[in-house]
């Protein structure tokens, strides 16, 4: 809308301090975190080995998930077969999946005792360790092969039908194909699929917190968790944020400048019609490549479903109240979710071309890093209160804030289609405030709104971040819980409560996703 | 009276001038070649757009910087005339009473409105399994309960076949007989049917409004250009 100059309306006002609140947030807690650093402090050997770890197994595991994401991308692309959306949607469960569950299933299959280890010591080799390295390495590729099989997929859509047709008229082979059409858009899909993997391998604190850990496997998360509740060295934890925090903005600000979007993007059940590649051995290579991608992705959480399921009855009252406990996070960082979204997606589609602005703000969370912002708040609450008690409202709140982002890619198109398509229509009936959001936006919104909360509530159930800063014994949560039954070696209730987080996050996906955007008109 | 005083209006390249005035009760149809600024000039006679300079003035009064909502115009759009979430009633109660749950006086004023475009009986429909004509004469139904002495109309019943058309333009000209009508159409016949005033907008200019008649029987330049 061009030349508005009415005043903003209170709703707008809300929106705008929402996603003020964002940067103000980041600033403070990495205020706190600079003002606490020791300046001159210097890097130990072991603050060393942590910033090369981080560094090096985040390089590693980008380069190895997108590696083997190309092949797998390849063969959906050009492969029709029973289930094939089904998989494809699949590939977009790991972002729900509660990290602490798929470590207890990795575990399961990689583990001392899993079905690998089972193989190897019955053909006389010796056993091999998932912890370490090459585990938190292992359970990177876990989460990010799915994601950048996606982005590469998308890649493959993105090559027009007609280059394919070309193509078949001009006899080209799968290696004249490649070389001339899928080379060329590998060239751009692959540099941001790396960069973005690499961004979120360098915040997974849970992957290094359950499967790290010693001189040789410590990233800077995990030594900052270790500073505060080992060591109790605030200045060392405000320091190592510091480090996080640059760490964090240079790859972001890297990932953002070049990286594609990674987008929900409807479509991509859609087979690309391919005429090279029809022989035999491409056929058997495109489905055994397809098969072992599936099986690495659907044992591990299989696993837990079967070990698991039969031993949720026989739970331990502690991991019942832990599940309240999450619920209770998980639905109040939901709320915070939905009405900062819907205040900062009303403000940024009210304000004209100050609104990326707005948007900005709200997305900027997106480079945070929770444990950052734990450090901060804890610094900041320690001085006045103990921290502990505060544990499960900070929970919700970083935990509102880090899927924030999520939310907003989501809102804030539909909220401009809205507004395209209906917004001077309320504008000339005088709808506006509560009357707007109730009879317009909500019901209007109600399926993106729904899946924003979904993704919400399930990201928040499944945490275990600035839970394990601040939780004292009595306040653990669920994924801290079964973080605490796996260090105790109660694998037993270990792998019920693994089962019951599983199926409680996808639950409530499923409430969120299906109960608010349930019959929504398009 | 609609004063449109001295009005200036620009965005990049384009440049919008008007300056003219419509007595109470006077029906417009405003027609021009495609990007003349036929749909500018009722954006910001509506307050959807705001003039770089000049005023619009309802019985002397400047609009100003009135939101579009507290205007006392009416309008409809070209399309996107209906929520269609929601059911016929409220969509049309929607037009007296603009709260999150529409006032019982607004309803019953609905259900009325509804009755005088043939629409009784349809209250609890979603405008989804209206024909294209029925959901014309809803969004008309609202027109009539905002009760707004000023309609703007920005091609509004393009979508509909010529025979409709007409009929739904004789159910404006029928159950709004005083109110102060500005329409958009590409359409000379609408014009001549409809339109006791002509304005003819090309490339950013306004003309002065001129009767039907008139204008039709001496077109001269763009005029004649455009019409033949």
């Amino acid at each position: 809308m061009a030349g508005r100059a009415q005043p903003l309306s209170a709703s707008t006002w809300l929106g705008i301090a929402a996603a003020a609140a964002i940067p103000l947030l980041i600033l403070t807690t990495s205020a706190a975190v600079v003002l606490k650093a020791e300046a001159g402090r210097g890097f130990s050997a072991a603050d060393w080995a942590a910033i090369q770890f981080t560094i090096w197994q985040a390089a590693l595991s980008a380069g190895i998930s997108v590696a083997l994401a190309i092949p797998v991308a390849r063969a959906l692309a050009r492969r029709r077969f029973p289930g094939r959306g089904v998989l494809i949607t699949l590939l977009g469960a790991p972002f729900l999946l509660p990290v602490i569950v798929a470590i207890f299933g990795l575990v399961a299959m990689f583990g001392r005792n899993g079905i690998l280890n089972g193989l190897l010591t019955g053909l006389g080799f010796e056993p091999i360790s998932i912890y370490g390295a090459h585990g938190v390495v292992l359970a990177h590729v876990f989460f990010n092969l799915p994601l950048a099989t996606r982005l590469s997929l998308q890649g493959w859509q993105a090559i027009p039908g007609e280059r394919m047709r070309l193509a078949a008229t001009l006899g080209m082979g799968p290696a004249a194909v490649a070389r001339h059409l899928e080379l060329p858009m590998l060239a751009r899909v692959v540099p941001g699929a790396l960069l973005i993997i690499f961004v979120i391998c360098t915040t997974s604190f849970a992957v290094a917190l359950t499967l790290g850990g010693g001189p040789r496997a410590t990233t800077v998360e995990l030594a900052i968790y270790q500073a505060l509740r080992f060591e109790f060295d605030l200045s060392r934890a405000a320091y190592l944020s510091v480090i996080q925090l640059g760490i964090a903005a240079v790859a972001a600000f890297i990932a953002l400048k070049f990286a594609t979007t990674p987008g929900f993007g409807p479509g991509l059940d859609r087979a690309q019609r391919r005429w090279d590649a029809q022989g035999l051995w491409h056929r058997v290579f495109d489905f055994a490549v397809i098969g072992i991608a599936a099986l690495f992705l659907l044992l591990p959480v299989a696993s837990v479903l079967l070990d698991g399921l039969p031993r949720i009855l026989q739970l331990p009252e502690p991991v019942w109240i832990a599940t309240l406990r999450s619920l209770l996070v998980a639905l109040a960082s939901t709320v915070l979710v939905v009405v900062a979204t819907i205040a900062i997606a009303t403000a940024a589609t009210s304000v004209g071309p100050r609104s990326r602005y707005i948007e900005g703000a709200g997305l900027l969370a997106i480079a945070a890093s929770p444990l950052v912002l734990g450090t901060g708040l804890f610094i900041i609450l320690f001085p006045v209160i103990d921290p502990s008690r505060l544990a499960l409202p900070i929970t919700a709140l970083v935990n509102a804030v880090v899927t924030l982002p999520f939310a907003l890619r989501v809102m804030i198109p539909a909220m401009q289609t809205f507004e395209a398509d209906f917004g001077r229509l309320s504008d000339s009936l005088n709808i506006r405030g509560w009357a707007r959001l109730r009879l317009l936006v909500l019901p209007r919104l109600r399926r993106p709104l729904g899946f924003a909360a979904g993704i919400a509530a399930a990201l928040s159930m499944g945490d275990l971040g600035v839970i394990a800063l601040f939780a004292d014994p009595e306040t653990a949560t669920l994924p801290l819980q079964i973080f605490r039954l796996m260090g105790a070696y109660r694998m037993d209730d270990a792998s019920g409560a693994a089962a019951l987080l599983l199926i409680v996050s996808f639950a409530l996906f499923w409430v969120f996703d299906r109960g608010i955007g349930r019959d929504a008109d398009d | 009276m609609l004063t449109i005083e001295h009005l200036r209006f620009q965005r990049d390249e384009f440049e919008l001038a008007a300056d003219f005035s419509l007595a109470e009760g006077t029906r417009a149809a405003i027609i021009g070649p495609s990007g003349g600024g036929k749909s500018t000039l009722l954006s910001l006679i509506a307050g959807f757009d705001l003039p770089d300079k000049g005023r619009v003035l309802w019985d002397g009064e400047d609009m100003g910087l009135l939101a579009p909502g507290k205007r006392p115009i009416a309008v409809l759009f070209q399309d996107n005339n209906i929520f269609p979430h929601l059911d016929i009633l409220t969509n049309v109660a929607l037009g007296a009473s603009p709260r999150a749950w529409p006032a019982a006086a607004a309803m019953e004023r609905a259900r009325e409105a509804l009755s005088q475009v043939g629409l009784a009986g349809f209250e609890g429909r979603k405008p989804g399994v209206l024909s294209g004509g029925q959901q014309s004469r809803a969004a008309l139904a609202r027109i009539l309960v905002t009760e707004r002495p000023v309609v703007l109309m920005d091609e509004p019943f393009a979508a509909l076949g010529p025979a409709m058309r007409a009929e739904m333009l004789e159910l404006v000209v029928r159950l709004l007989p005083e109110a102060t009508i500005l329409m958009v159409t590409h359409d000379p016949e609408d014009a001549k049917r409809f339109a006791t005033q002509v304005l003819f907008v090309n490339e950013g200019l306004v003309s002065l409004p001129t009767g039907p008649a008139e204008f039709f029987a001496h077109p001269e330049g763009a005029v004649a250009e455009y019409l033949s």
